[in-house]
């Protein structure tokens, strides 16, 4: 409190002590890249989906049994709900105004879309490792 | 001033969204917000084929009999529709932020061009799933 005076902070802004995250600059950066690379990995994995329209099952379980198809979508799983999650996030701060609903909302989405993840690259993995 | 309460007097409104025709890069701004939601609860589609798959040949036939439903189908192509448009339009956001293209004729013809985009992709997609 050095510089109470001459500081350009109001005295509520004092108050409240809420200031700069810090890392807002590596999140915003880093959800950008992460969006390129899930573009990339959605066009792979339309290929993959469209390959295997109308396909019987032994065929869909035989391809998750090939390396390059299970890595691709886990990746792809990975990369979707961390943006879906981020995305949503953003939405609800937009819209939702109470700070307690807004934290619930963003929470409990977050929870969602890791444990949707975790269902669909275990599902996988279980085909790939399965007998 | 004046008797008439704050709350009466005439003031200038901000655009009414029930009446206000959104421009056209507006409506690519609030269509990638809706197709971005859209596709996040669409994925739960995705994992169900997914566990499905690892659950057995007669859960698989379930999912995958779902998705060839006319309900399915129709499901589907929305969201290739939607996954195109979001996919090009966040590619349009990206160009964006690399402060390039952010002229108010640039936004109009990028808009159009995403649109464009979206519809051929689409076709594009279900032409080739059904052909191949």
């Amino acid at each position: 409190m050095a510089n109470d005076t001459n500081s350009f902070r109001t005295p509520i802004g004092r108050a409240r002590g809420l200031g700069s995250a810090k890392t807002g600059a590596q999140a915003w950066l880093g959800f950008r890249i992460a969006a390129a690379a899930l573009a990339v990995l959605t066009i792979l994995f339309i290929i993959l989906v469209i390959s295997l329209v109308g396909a019987p099952y032994e065929q869909v379980v035989a391809t998750f049994k090939q390396p390059c198809p299970v890595i691709l979508t886990v990746l792809f799983l990975g990369f979707l709900f961390h943006h879906a999650a981020y995305g949503m996030q953003e939405v609800y701060e937009d819209y939702i105004h109470g700070k307690l609903a807004k934290l619930f909302a963003i929470g409990a989405t977050k929870l969602v879309a890791l444990a949707l993840f975790l269902a669909g690259a275990f599902a996988v993995l279980k085909i790939a490792f399965g007998a | 001033m004046t008797d008439t309460p704050a709350a009466k007097r005439q003031r200038p409104l901000s655009p009414h969204l029930q009446v206000y025709r959104l421009p056209l890069p507006a409506l690519t701004s609030i269509a990638h917000r809706i197709t971005g939601v859209g596709l996040t609860v669409g994925t739960l589609l995705l994992v169900w084929w997914l566990v499905a798959a690892a659950a057995g040949p007669e859960a698989y036939a379930t999912a995958s009999g779902f998705i060839a439903s006319p309900i399915g189908l129709l499901l589907m192509f929305g969201w290739t529709a939607a996954l195109w448009y979001h996919l090009l339009n966040g590619l349009r956001h990206l160009i964006w932020d690399g402060a390039k293209m952010l002229t108010l004729e640039q936004s109009y013809s990028s808009a159009k061009l995403v649109i464009g985009g979206a519809v051929v992709a689409t076709v594009v997609t279900w032409v080739v799933a059904f052909a191949v």
